[in-house]
């Protein structure tokens, strides 16, 4: 059954987003954090809620993520 | 660790404050000699490897195989030592050295698969393929009496709501299925600009429809 919802999810926007300018920034700081276990979102709600919605960038952010994984 | 992690973050702390291996990166690539070579040459077999592997994960997407995409991923990271080590002193230890370094591999990389998409467009600008929405959002055909109304009004609201660039925009990355990083190369654009223009139409598309009884309530109204 589908009622809108995945058009609801795509049309919803959270006023707690950075954009993509401000996210890039400080990707490398919210990786290292998710990476150590620290609680990366509720210290950077607004990259959290952007990464959850930029498709291009959550992709970056997982690339580093796995890179730093790879390389530890 | 984990709180020394924390508190440089918080605390910006000078490079004298680094994590033993990222003050070893930051005094080798900052020096000369042998010893500089040697670091060089060892952060750029890290970010081959590591654009190899985003490459790799990207690739089958736009279709890029073989010895392009190792050419493609082996150029972003030539590119991107060249960039660390230019931005070398804009490095404020908030993370670790090589978190920061392979930031610019991965952006490298995705970057390049934007610009690269234009060489074997698999979508295009000039069309408007609104027959795709029902698949885009899941919707089923066989239940289509269930959702025409909605992705009628949604259409509507499309034509009616949005200024000319955030309509360019939504159809492009929505309807025509253009990745935004290769849409940004082709408006001559940056990504911060062009996903502003689609966070603003979505806004606007959701407040349309919301006002018109489709959808749920509009908490983002206030935004």
């Amino acid at each position: 059954m589908n009622d809108g919802q995945a058009l609801d999810r795509f049309l919803q926007t959270d006023p707690r987003d950075v954009g993509c300018a401000e996210a890039m920034e400080m990707l490398h700081v919210y990786a290292d954090l998710v990476a150590l276990g620290a609680p990366a979102a509720e210290r950077y709600p607004g990259i959290a809620a952007h990464l959850r919605a930029c498709g291009p960038c959550g992709e970056d952010f997982e690339a580093l993520l796995a890179a730093v994984g790879d390389t530890a | 660790m984990y709180h020394d992690a924390v508190n440089r973050t918080v605390h910006q702390t000078p490079l004298a404050g680094l994590d033993a291996e990222s003050a070893e990166w930051v005094q080798t690539l900052a020096g000369t000699g042998l010893q500089r070579e040697e670091a060089l040459a060892r952060l750029h077999g890290l970010l081959v490897r590591i654009a190899l592997a985003d490459a790799r994960r990207r690739g089958p997407r736009q279709r890029i195989t073989g010895p392009e995409l190792e050419d493609l991923a082996y150029q972003a990271a030539a590119d991107a030592l060249l960039a660390i080590t230019a931005k070398l002193g804009q490095f404020r230890g908030e993370s670790r050295f090589t978190t920061w370094a392979y930031k610019f591999v991965i952006f490298e990389v995705s970057a390049k698969f934007g610009r690269h998409f234009w060489r074997h467009p698999s979508a295009s600008l000039d069309a408007e393929h609104w027959e795709r929405l029902p698949d885009r959002f899941g919707f089923e055909p066989e239940r289509e009496s269930e959702w025409r109304d909605l992705l009628t009004a949604l259409r509507r609201a499309v034509n009616t709501e949005l200024t000319p660039r955030q309509r360019e925009v939504f159809v492009a990355l929505v309807l025509n299925g253009v990745p935004l990083d290769a849409l940004v190369v082709r408006l001559g654009s940056n990504r911060n600009a062009i996903y502003k223009m689609l966070f603003d139409a979505r806004r606007k598309l959701r407040s349309a429809l919301d006002a018109n009884g489709y959808l749920g309530h509009d908490d983002t109204r206030r935004s």
